[in-house]
């Protein structure tokens, strides 16, 4: 129970970005879990623009946050939208069932 | 400093739990909701080490945008009950050694930079931050945002607006089949197509609408 430093924060970015991946690897169920996982990402890194911004006193990581915060809205929104119109289309949205592709 | 250590731990080991739960849950709507107990948490972490305007802006933007378009999605879709087929499906079971392997891998990169990053303390002077309390979080923002930022925001407005008619157009559905009014066929009859003047002969008449 050391005082609250830069390293403890980075550390939970790491273990928050390290659970999104995880997500993204081992989800078998839909794809809106997988953006579920990518926005938890892009709060790990939010998470440490933050950090970085107040103990370095630089005000451009906050900068920064908040243009990431816009992206990562857009990319929900553009996301979602996809993802409804597949599924009107084929009717799933399983992760296992999408190989139209065939990748 | 003490409550300092306690707010820390308590938020972040209910991040952790919930970001843990985002990913495993049965439920997609538990997915959302945990995802929202995790923004919200975040949010309180940043309130609490000084950045309120952005821990405000998490909780508007996340919480009370993006986390009910989500939950709006997975309502729409009716995927909320399909079960989760993660250890039980055997087609599947290669990808789970690979992704452990990578995200501990990645975790530990993550961590072996922080260490780094603390052990080299002059790399940057971390105690020289000017704290400047006379000017709220919120001021000092918008002082920076409008003046040094301006075109990256201008920027990002138009990634917002583009983001919104792509959405509009991904899910756009023409029915077919359906009377609607047309206003560009309404606003563009010429005279030539609608009124037609005739000189009638007498005693013969007109044909009509042949």
């Amino acid at each position: 129970m050391t005082e609250i430093g830069l390293g403890h924060y980075l550390t939970l970015g790491a273990v928050i970005f390290s659970i999104g991946i995880i997500g993204i690897f081992l989800n078998r169920k839909n794809i809106i879990v997988i953006l579920m996982s990518i926005e938890l990402i892009l709060l790990a890194v939010n998470i440490n623009l933050v950090a970085f911004s107040i103990f370095l006193g630089d005000l451009s990581g906050q900068v920064f946050t908040l243009f990431i915060l816009t992206v990562a809205a857009a990319e929900a929104a553009i996301g979602l939208a996809i993802i409804v119109v597949y599924y009107r289309n084929s009717g799933t949205i399983r992760v296992e069932e999408i190989d139209k592709l065939k990748g | 400093m003490i409550a300092h250590s306690i707010f820390f731990y308590t938020f972040s080991i209910i991040a952790v739990i919930s970001a843990i739960m985002v990913t495993v849950s049965k439920n997609t709507v538990h997915s959302v909701f945990f995802l929202i107990l995790d923004f919200i948490s975040i949010s309180c972490l940043f309130i609490m080490i000084g950045a309120e305007f952005l821990g405000m802006i998490m909780l508007i933007v996340y919480v009370g945008a993006v986390a009910v378009l989500f939950l709006f999605v997975v309502m729409m879709l009716n995927v909320a009950q399909q079960k989760n087929q993660w250890f039980a499906s055997e087609s599947s079971s290669g990808h789970i050694p690979v992704g452990l392997i990578i995200s501990t891998i990645i975790f530990f990169e993550l961590i072996i930079v922080i260490g780094g990053w603390k052990y080299k303390p002059d790399l940057f002077d971390i105690n020289n931050s000017v704290n400047n309390f006379s000017v709220s979080n919120t001021h000092s923002l918008g002082q920076v945002l409008y003046t040094d930022y301006i075109h990256v925001f201008q920027l990002s407005g138009m990634i917002l607006l583009v983001a919104m008619i792509g959405a509009i157009v991904l899910t756009f559905r023409k029915r077919t089949g359906v009377k609607t009014q047309s206003y560009l066929n309404q606003i563009s009859r010429e005279r030539s197509e609608g009124v037609e003047v005739l000189e009638v002969e007498s005693n013969k008449g007109v044909k009509i609408d042949d």
